[in-house]
Parts: structure tokens; C-alpha cells; sequence
């Protein structure tokens, strides 16, 4: 009999809780007072932070093994609720600013994406694994194209969901072969299978893996499976574009980093080169390209294509110190680049997306607070020292060297210089060009203000003090035995 | 009975022409269709790799496949749907506001 133990569940019952509740009260909730339907989910999510992190340190497993609740989860867990609070309190505002037609549904699909990252995290089995990813990445595809008058959203949905679709074939095939080698999609019994596989059962293995690979390759667009990625991120509106670019993509993670550096961590010796290879080429194309972008979604689309190649380098060393570095950026990363995006959010108004980075000239001028903002996190992305992404990139960069990888090192830390490149330009357009137009700022926008406010304190506070958040994320990683 | 190499290799052969398929046509609803067949060549796998170890896994895991195909079948149309009702064309190279 299976063992049905409700709490290893948790936090994705209580987001889909949370996100039926938004259902329900669209139906009584009319008018102006729908930024409540906002508030719900941010309170379930607050109240899923709580019970996710009162199961720190449990290692609870259930359902046969199939689902657990370990510090690993817990943490993604966190991780998720910032990330999906973060992007519901943009979304109040900027559904307001942009008057899309959707109220309760948005806030719902983002809840039932943000309950497919918790069972992600939560995954044990390769099945569960894709159930949890279908939940997020359907939910995520709706998204994209919810704002439905924009031309560039239904495009954008379209390239995402076909995109994403053939990336989930790739996935399932591989799952298929996994599971020909091994007799079970446990993740648990294929790590131990995979340690003495020879013959067949290696070759099946290895051909999953490769299949896994690709797919995971797609969902974190790592070069050269990334071509959609500018795109979906330049036409999706922009709050659920931080929420791809933060969110979707430190769950891709959490699942790689598990299946990878955990499962397959037998057969490191055939995949840590290839994501050498991938992690040079995502670094390199991603930060070349963003340098000539003339739309600020865009080039922080290539941005977050070069970051994927950052993190590529952590799981390349394929050990603890890499695993826990991963884990961190993943947080300075969601805190940095959900931040950049609420600037972008607050230089848009009605009618006016102002993305194009000519509409940034001077604004730093006009609204100094907005422009110390982006400053904090343009240097962080950059990886400038007292800022989250240098203590990030400073743990990724380090564990490569300790695994023998310092040419790895060398490459990320000359690509970091010529991103200082595009992201100081912003900078130099927000402070040294006069103004050409006014922009709306964060005035009378509280809900911004709050997440600006959030994501740079958070910022600083991992650039300044990042042994505790490092602590956990090493924790973390060897809750994964 | 037919060895489950067979159907391996068929399941392999639908896998390569559905990829294929995805990326040299350029209608999106064949594309579409293109995923649907890398999708079913993976129950194929399943169900193949589940009747050679007489396991019942790999044939609930295909229920499950199923059912995740069904709802990103609803989701794919209704985009393709929203997207055709502004650009009257279903050409993946017409479409192309934003840059491929």
C-alpha cells in the first residue's frame, strides 16, 4: 500500500489551495477592489513560506519514495514563494497600468505554475518530475500570451508553447530510456543502478541522459537551445516575463541540479564536459548578443541566457561546493533580475511600454530612487563586488577552480567584463543623457515601490552578508545525500 | 512475440521523425502534430520497455503522458486559436513581429 502522506505535499497544496480561493473570490470580488485577488495569493504564499520552512531539517518522504519534502525542497520551496510573491506584487500594478482584461485568472495561473515549481522541487521520481513541470510550464505558456489585443503576446505565447512542448518531448524520451535501463523512475533506485551499469543498460542510460540534457538545455535556455528565449521574454508582458526569467528558470534548475549532480552523479565524467562545452558557449553568446539589443526586455533576455551559462559552470564542477554555489546564485539571481524587471514596469505606463533603452535616457535624473535602484541591480547582474551577483558568481567561479576547471573560471569572469558593458550602458543612459520624455516612475505606485524596496535591500544584504544564505544553500545540497 | 527491440526501434524512428518534423515544417499546426508523435513514440517506449520486464509502471506512467498531452493539446489550440484570429496565417515564417 502506498503511504499517503499529505504534509511531503504541502506547499503545492497549499498554492492550489490558494489558487481556487483567487477562483472563487473573482466571482464575488468586482471593481476596483480586485487588487484583493492579488492579496490572496500573496497571503497563501506567505502562509506556504511558513509551512515549507517549518519542514526544514524533517527530510520527510512519502508516496513510496516518489515525492520528499528534504532541505533541498524546503529551499526551492522558499525560493519559489520569493519569486512568485515578488511577481504577483508587480502584477497588481501592472495590470492596472496596462488595463489587461484579466483579474482573477492571472493571479490563478500564476498560483497553479508556482504549485507545479513546489512538486518540481519536491520530486523524487522522474514521473512526479514531469507532472510537476506540465502543471508549471502550461501555466506558464497561458501566461505568456494572456494579454490577448498585443500581437507580440500571442506571438510571444505561441514560440513558448511550441518551443516548450518540443523541449518536453525531448525530456519524456529521455525518462522513457531511463526507465527501459533501470526498471523505475525512482530516482533513488536509478542512482544506485546507474553506479553499476555496463553494457545495454549504460548505453540506454547514457542516451537518456542526453535526451534529459536537451530537454533541461530548452527550459533553462542554455546555448544553443535558447533561440526562443529573447523572444517569449521581449513580447510576454512584463511582469510574467520577470516571472519566466526568475521563477521558471530556477525550477528548470532545481531539477537539473537533482537529476544531474545527484542521480546521474555516476556518469559526471560524460556529462561535465559537455556542460563545460554549453556553459562557455551560453556565457559567451549570451553576453555577445545582449551587447547590440536596442530593447531593454530583450537584452535582459540575453542576460539571463548568459546567467544560465554562470550556473552551468557551478554544476560543471559537479561536487558540494558547486551544488551550494548554484543554490545561492539562484537566490541573488531571482532577487537581482525580478528587480530589474520592476524597474522596466515603473518606466512603462498606459499605452507607453518605453522599452526601448532610447527611453532611459535621463531617468536616473528624474527619479533619483528609481535610478539608484537600477543601479543596484545592474551592477549586481554585472557582478561588481558588494552586490549579490559578485558573492554568487565569487562562489561558482571558486568551486570550478577547486574541481580543476580555472579555464571555466577565466572564461565567466572575462565574459562578467563584457557584460559591464551593456548593463553600465543602461546606467550611463539613466544618469549622463538629458531626458527626452517623462516617464511615471514609482509615484503613487505602491505595490512597485514595495518590490524595488525588496529586491535591492536583498541585493545588498547577499552582497554584504552572504555566509548565512550560503550556509543554507550548502545545507541544502547535501540534504541530496 | 514480436522481441521489444522492435518496438524500440519504431518508437526511435517516430521519435527522429517527429523532431524532424518540428523543425523543417512550417505550418504550426503540423509542428504541433510533429510533437504529438515525439510524445506517443515516447508511450510507445514505455509500453514497450513495461511488457519486456513484465512491470505495470511504464504502462500507468503512458495514462499519465496521456493526460499531460491532452491538456497542452487545449492550451496549444487555444494560443494558436488567439494567435490566428490577429495574423489570419498559420505560416511559422510569417510570423514574425518579434525576431526568430
Amino acid at each position: 500500500m502506498i503511504d499517503v502522506s499529505w504534509t511531503v505535499l504541502l506547499p503545492t497544496l497549499l498554492a492550489t489551495g490558494t489558487a481556487f480561493a483567487v477562483l472563487l473570490a473573482d466571482l464575488a470580488i468586482t471593481g476596483p477592489e480586485r487588487d484583493g485577488l492579488g492579496w490572496i495569493g500573496i497571503v497563501g504564499l506567505l502562509a506556504t513560506a511558513v509551512a515549507t520552512a517549518n519542514a526544514w531539517g524533517t527530510n520527510a518522504t512519502g508516496f513510496a519514495g516518489t515525492v520528499v519534502l528534504d532541505d533541498y525542497a524546503v529551499y526551492f520551496g522558499l525560493l519559489f514563494c520569493l519569486a512568485t510573491i515578488l511577481t504577483l506584487l508587480i502584477s497588481i500594478d501592472y495590470i492596472g497600468t496596462i488595463s489587461l482584461k484579466a483579474g482573477g485568472e492571472y493571479y490563478a495561473i500564476t498560483l497553479f505554475a508556482a504549485a507545479g515549481m513546489f512538486l518540481m522541487a519536491s520530486s523524487n521520481d522522474l514521473i512526479v518530475f514531469f507532472l510537476g513541470l506540465e502543471t508549471m510550464s502550461i501555466a506558464a505558456y497561458v501566461l505568456a500570451g494572456i494579454w490577448r489585443p498585443d500581437l507580440r503576446s500571442s506571438e510571444a505565447a505561441m514560440k513558448y508553447f511550441l518551443l516548450g512542448a518540443f523541449a518536453t518531448g525531448f525530456l519524456l524520451f529521455g525518462i522513457a530510456l531511463l526507465y527501459g535501463a533501470f526498471e523505475t523512475t525512482t530516482l533513488g533506485d536509478i542512482a544506485v543502478g546507474v553506479g553499476s551499469s555496463a553494457g545495454l543498460q549504460r548505453t540506454l542510460a547514457l542516451g537518456g541522459m542526453a535526451l534529459l540534457l536537451v530537454g533541461f538545455g530548452f527550459k533553462v535556455a542554455a546555448v544553443p537551445f535558447h533561440a526562443w528565449a529573447p523572444d517569449v521574454y521581449e513580447g510576454a508582458p512584463t511582469a510574467v516575463t520577470a516571472f519566466m526569467a526568475a521563477g521558471v528558470k530556477a525550477a528548470g534548475f532545481a531539477v537539473f541540479v537533482r537529476i544531474f549532480m545527484h542521480t546521474l552523479a555516476a556518469l559526471s565524467v560524460d556529462w561535465s564536459s559537455v556542460l563545460a562545452v554549453l556553459a562557455v558557449l551560453t556565457m559567451t553568446i549570451g553576453n555577445l548578443s545582449a551587447l547590440r539589443q536596442s530593447n531593454i526586455k530583450r537584452m535582459l533576455a540575453y542576460s539571463s541566457v548568459s546567467h544560465a551559462g554562470y550556473l552551468l559552470v557551478g554544476m560543471v564542477a559537479a561536487d558540494a561546493a558547486g551544488g551550494a554555489a548554484v543554490l545561492y546564485y539562484l537566490l541573488a539571481y531571482v532577487l537581482m533580475n525580478t528587480g530589474a524587471f520592476a524597474v522596466v514596469v515603473a518606466i512603462g505606463k498606459r499605452g507607453e511600454p518605453n522599452e526601448l533603452l532610447d527611453d532611459y535616457d535621463g531617468v536616473g535624473l528624474e527619479h533619483p530612487a528609481l535610478g539608484l535602484c537600477m543601479t543596484v541591480f545592474m551592477l549586481s547582474l554585472a557582478g561588481i563586488p558588494a552586490f549579490a551577483g559578485f558573492t554568487g558568481k565569487f562562489y561558482l567561479f571558486s568551486a570550478a577552480v577547486q574541481s580543476g576547471y580555472a579555464w571555466l573560471a577565466v572564461v565567466g569572469v572575462l565574459n562578467s567584463v563584457v557584460s559591464m558593458y551593456y548593463y553600465g550602458g543602461v546606467l550611463m543612459r539613466m544618469f549622463m543623457a538629458d531626458p527626452t520624455k517623462s516617464v511615471q516612475g514609482t509615484a503613487h505606485r505602491p505595490y512597485l515601490t514595495a518590490t524595488l524596496a525588496v529586491t535591492a535591500a536583498g541585493t545588498v544584504m547577499l552582497g554584504i552578508l552572504p555566509s548565512w544564505a550560503y550556509e543554507l544553500a550548502a545545507d541544502a545540497f547535501a540534504s541530496l545525500g | 512475440m514480436v522481441p521489444a527491440t522492435y518496438y524500440i526501434a519504431l518508437s526511435v524512428l517516430l521519435f527522429v521523425i517527429g523532431a524532424i518534423g518540428f523543425l523543417i515544417r512550417r505550418n504550426l499546426i503540423v509542428m504541433f502534430m510533429s510533437i504529438e508523435l515525439m510524445l506517443n513514440a515516447a508511450n510507445l517506449a514505455f509500453v514497450a520497455f513495461a511488457r519486456h520486464q513484465l512491470s505495470m509502471d511504464g504502462q500507468v506512467i503512458v495514462f499519465f503522458v496521456m493526460t499531460v498531452a491532452a491538456a497542452e493539446v487545449a492550451v496549444g489550440l487555444a494560443i494558436l486559436i488567439a494567435l490566428f484570429r490577429h495574423r489570419e496565417t498559420l505560416n511559422a515564417d510569417e510570423v514574425r513581429m518579434l525576431r526568430w
